[in-house]
């Protein structure tokens, strides 16, 4: 690999210990994947950041770069393991408590914004087409490539991190025209009219594709909550990090010749949606994976006006958007009825299996995928089937 | 008999190997704190990576794994170094922080089992 004499400097250890292990981590994966050099990234996403999967050693790791490092372009942070300042009434550990927040104050040092979200297109972190950037959290990595065209490899926590200590990142995978290509061609003729059914249709085809890059044909039109919920379960099936959608997404339109075909019709739709449910009663009903937009924090709102909840009921947003819901006076009908916001995590990364649940009811066909990993039953509803098993009678 | 790699993260180090042809997840498939390999049907299923040279093809597995090899490092019970016929970024970021040494592009088949080798640099001899 070539490298400028800035990136020298960083590597020798002139700028200390947390830039130099960055950019060795840097190296090492442009060495592996034969990129020639580094390039600038605009904006870094880390993922890493619930207690439960770093653990005492991930801690430690941070805590070491935090002695030197400091973030040098725009850096936004995944969801935590509990909401950071409403852990208690989330039903959260007091020892897991003070672990997660040492996770954040390492953050904190190294100059990270504590936006603690999954959709950071939706806070404040919305690159544009064509930009460089080093994003970590597997739905936003879909979302980015695909709906705004920006340009990231699927990062994991480390090598994210080491982008935002650097401002660089391997020139590689998708930052390259060719890389971004469909790889396989899906010729929609089911009716998928809701999120949901954009999130089992994302699931089915993550599963056929795997790391390639599916071109999705006969869908008109799709919204922002469409394609956040396809893009988390091609991600979660699949190794996907983009696709494209005649009409919809900024690249579609160039399918190369004599690319692969499948189909997904109304048979397919309903085989997924079937699949994704286990039996069982819901004892936990959470919505927001990926974290909810303002208009689905409305949509909510709008279902539980003048209702009560009778069930455990977490609404996942981030924090930003939670702040627009006051505004808008959602929050305080949501909270009326009993419904608990979880800002700044999701029934994903919060220890829900350890809190008693055992079958979760969600709109998210992502959370399904690892929620059946962390040992629960899962329930795959559409939102608004969601707030009726939520406020059903006992 | 020597082999020469491509160095992931250079350093010296020597051990017995422990050879598998079935990649490791680190998340799920070895306990960070003993380095007991746990995961269901892999061959290397109860066998402990500590001061062994590991041998496998390559990870798999979440990214969360570089985590587990840092954790392993912090208790004591990692390999003293890694040898894989293609690393992927799971690994390599997990060599490299928690400084253990790895060297890929090399061909493992011809690694026999509980061999006393070393690892310098590029180089694996045995």
């Amino acid at each position: 690999m070539q490298f400028t004499t800035e990136e020298k400097g960083m590597l020798s250890g002139r700028d200390g210990h947390a830039t130099k292990k960055s950019m060795e981590i840097l190296v090492a994966l442009g060495e592996i994947y034969g990129a020639k050099r580094l390039i600038p990234v605009s904006s870094v996403q880390v993922s890493g950041v619930s207690y439960k999967n770093l653990g005492d050693a991930g801690i430690e790791f941070l805590m070491e770069l935090a002695e030197d490092g400091k973030a040098r372009v725009k850096t936004t942070l995944n969801p935590a393991g509990m909401d950071l300042t409403n852990w208690k009434q989330q039903g959260i550990d007091a020892n897991f408590a003070s672990k997660q927040l040492e996770v954040i104050d390492a953050y904190r040092r190294l100059g990270l914004e504590i936006s603690c979200t999954c959709t950071p297109y939706l806070a404040g972190n919305e690159p544009h087409l064509g930009e460089h950037i080093a994003w970590g959290e597997s739905s936003a990595v879909v979302y980015a490539n695909s709906v705004l065209g920006a340009r990231t490899n699927r990062e994991g926590g480390p090598s994210a991190l080491a982008a935002s200590l650097t401002g660089r990142t391997p020139l590689y995978g998708y930052h390259l025209d060719e890389n971004r290509a469909a790889t396989v061609v899906v010729d929609v003729t089911a009716a998928v009219r809701s999120a949901e059914g954009f999130a089992a249709m994302g699931y089915a085809i993550g599963k056929v594709v795997k790391n390639g890059v599916p071109y999705f044909r006969g869908i008109k039109a799709a919204a922002l909550e469409e394609l956040k919920e396809l893009s988390a379960a091609l991600a979660s099936s699949g190794g996907v990090a983009m696709f494209h959608m005649a009409g919809v997404t900024p690249e579609a339109g160039k399918v190369p010749k004599g690319t692969e075909r499948v189909s997904f019709g109304q048979r397919d739709l309903a085989e997924v949606t079937a699949g994704l449910s286990d039996e069982g009663e819901p004892d936990f009903i959470s919505v927001g994976c990926p974290h909810c937009s303002l208009k689905e924090v409305g949509t909510i709102a709008g279902l539980l006006r003048g209702r009560k909840v009778t069930r455990e009921f977490w609404i996942c947003t981030s924090r930003e958007v939670k702040r627009q819901s006051d505004e808008k006076g959602y929050s305080k009908t949501i909270e009326r009825s009993g419904a608990k916001f979880a800002c700044d995590t999701c029934m994903v990364v919060a220890p829900v299996e350890t809190m008693g649940f055992s079958v979760v009811a969600t709109n998210s066909a992502k959370a399904c995928h690892y929620l059946r990993n962390n040992g629960l039953r899962v329930r795959f509803l559409t939102l608004d089937r969601c707030v009726a098993e939520a406020t059903k009678p006992n | 008999m020597k082999l020469r790699g491509r160095i992931i993260f250079s350093g010296e180090a020597e051990g017995v190997a422990l050879v598998t042809s079935q990649p490791i997840s680190f998340l799920g498939g070895v306990d960070p704190t003993t380095g007991e390999v746990i995961e269901r049907g892999h061959e290397l299923r109860g066998e402990c990576v500590k001061d062994r040279v590991l041998v496998f093809p390559h990870g798999k597995g979440s990214t969360v794994g570089s985590y587990v090899l840092y954790r392993l490092s912090k208790s004591g019970v990692a390999p003293s170094a890694i040898i894989n016929e293609r690393c992927e970024p799971i690994v390599a970021v997990g060599a490299i922080i928690s400084g253990i040494p790895c060297v890929d592009m090399i061909d493992i088949s011809r690694i026999e089992r509980d061999v006393r080798l070393s690892v310098r640099g590029a180089t694996v001899e045995f």
